[in-house]
């Protein structure tokens, strides 16, 4: 799966959470929580959605690289490498 | 066989205009229960009956004006009638399970004065009064009366109720679609609860910092070995802590209605929630003391997901005992709630910070949490809250326990 492809499905999952933004304006190097106003709950659902649709099952130690949508892209390649 | 009648309230009254019917033929009836609102020279009144039986049949319309002593309605006695909690379905059952009955309301008709007497909002647990003429509206509208605020008596809701709730209600089952009307509707209903609740309840607040340590350490042992859907949140075990406590601490969990408290029979925690783009609900977890952590922790993702897509369905928001409201990570380190009536308590937690702290006699980094407790003072005291947000604490010490 290319870069292209995990940033959409992110940026689909992401959308799904926080349905009023408007994910291409969301700077790629923005804290998401902040950016999308996402608290552990909404972050939590963000995780499952990838582990459901990439396989991908990320523990809770490696949520600070996924805190931005360019460091959750990075570690997503790295995981399916 | 007996006839009620127009009712003379008052020696200068000579007539009343029947305004609504709060029974319809076959609803039994006893003795004390509001029937009908009459209008006089002095406003809307309710009536109450003096007979126990079965209301046969209705002879006078709404809208009718007619003198003292016309026969209103034919009430067919009923001697089992007074055994009807007994043989009440199962729905009435449990209503009265959740609200108990109130004592034996006084014989005599009582001036209805709404805008003291009546909040903006219908008792929300148990039986929903209603007059016939409001369910008959709800029903062809497709409104929910759980969602609706009564201003008739006793918070009752009559027909111009659900008139005036035809913007409010849907938005519980509207998409987000027109998040203008959706979040002002439900901004009245907030500014509606919320003056009712600074006005009414007399509010006493208290704080206690919680080393929430041994919680984080569990929770970082019990997530490693489960996927993602498994996982469990801290505000999973604050939900659960608060329910033990209330169950443990009842005079914090239920409601104060027509002057005085009665306790739930169970804990039904409301979880305040944000909805995004604006607007706040604190639907139930119900039984939220007898479940287990990964239950309540299902349940609370649930309601949350729903919640924030506009899907929540409106039973959901009408029975909470108590109210938690969190502020989430990125919030503050305290909050201070307004109680939700006719709730008497609201705990509030706050963000997890780290903070130096003395353990075992040497200072040491540990995570703390600082909960608050909104307390109404006519229901409980300042000294039994300090005991209640000190077994929060205590029960967050072991959260294995939970």
């Amino acid at each position: 799966m290319s870069d292209v492809d995990i940033r959409a499905v992110l940026r689909e999952e992401l959308g799904n959470i926080a349905p009023e933004i408007d994910m291409s304006s969301v700077d790629p190097s923005a804290d998401l929580r902040e950016a999308l106003d996402i608290d552990s709950m909404d972050f939590l659902n963000f995780v499952t959605a990838i582990h459901h649709r990439l396989g991908i099952n990320i523990p809770e130690i490696d949520y600070p690289k996924l805190m931005t949508l360019d460091g959750a892209v990075s570690y997503l390649e790295a995981k399916l490498a | 066989m007996t006839e009620f009648r127009m009712p003379s309230l008052g020696a200068d009254m000579e007539a009343g205009t029947l305004v609504e019917w709060m029974v319809k033929p076959g609803d039994r009836v006893k003795r004390g229960d509001v029937v009908a609102i009459v209008e006089t020279q002095k406003g809307a009144i309710e009536v109450e009956i003096f007979e126990t039986g079965e209301i046969e049949q209705i002879l006078v319309d709404v809208g009718a004006k007619v003198p003292v002593g016309t026969p209103l309605a034919k009430i067919r006695d009923a001697p089992d009638a007074m055994a009807g909690l007994d043989v009440a379905p199962a729905k009435e059952a449990l209503a009265a399970s959740l609200a108990p009955p109130p004592a034996v309301a006084p014989a005599a008709p009582r001036l209805a004065l709404p805008s003291i007497s009546a909040g903006p909002m219908p008792p929300s647990v148990g039986r929903i009064r209603a007059s016939p003429a409001a369910r008959r509206l709800a029903q062809t509208q497709k409104l929910d009366l759980a969602t609706i605020t009564g201003s008739g008596p006793l918070g009752a809701i009559i027909a111009q109720d659900v008139e005036g709730s035809r913007a409010v209600a849907p938005l519980l089952e509207k998409k987000r679609a027109e998040p203008g009307l959706d979040l002002e509707a439900m901004r009245a209903a907030i500014a509606a609860a919320m003056t009712r609740s600074k006005r009414e309840i007399p509010h006493y607040y208290l704080e206690h910092q919680v080393d929430v340590t041994p919680c984080e350490a569990w929770l970082a042992q019990t997530n490693a070995t489960r996927p993602p859907d498994k996982r469990l949140l801290m505000g999973a075990l604050a939900v659960k802590a608060v329910a033990l406590a209330a169950h443990r601490f009842p005079t914090f969990n239920g409601f104060y209605r027509e002057g005085k408290f009665e306790l739930a029979r169970g804990v039904h925690v409301g979880v305040a929630i944000a909805i995004r783009g604006g607007g706040l609900a604190a639907p139930a977890i119900r039984d939220a003391d007898r479940i287990s952590c990964d239950e309540l922790m299902g349940r609370m993702r649930d309601l949350i997901q729903r919640m924030r897509s506009g899907r929540i369905r409106s039973s959901e928001i009408a029975d909470s005992t108590i109210t938690i409201s969190s502020l989430g990570e990125r919030g503050v380190e305290a909050l201070y709630g307004i109680i939700y009536p006719p709730q008497v308590a609201l705990v509030g937690v706050g963000k997890i910070v780290a903070r130096p702290w003395i353990v075992d006699g040497a200072i040491a980094p540990r995570s703390i949490v600082t909960l608050t407790l909104s307390g109404d003072h006519r229901a409980n005291d300042g000294h039994a809250g300090a005991l209640f947000l000190a077994e929060i604490g205590k029960l967050l010490r072991e959260p294995e326990k939970l």
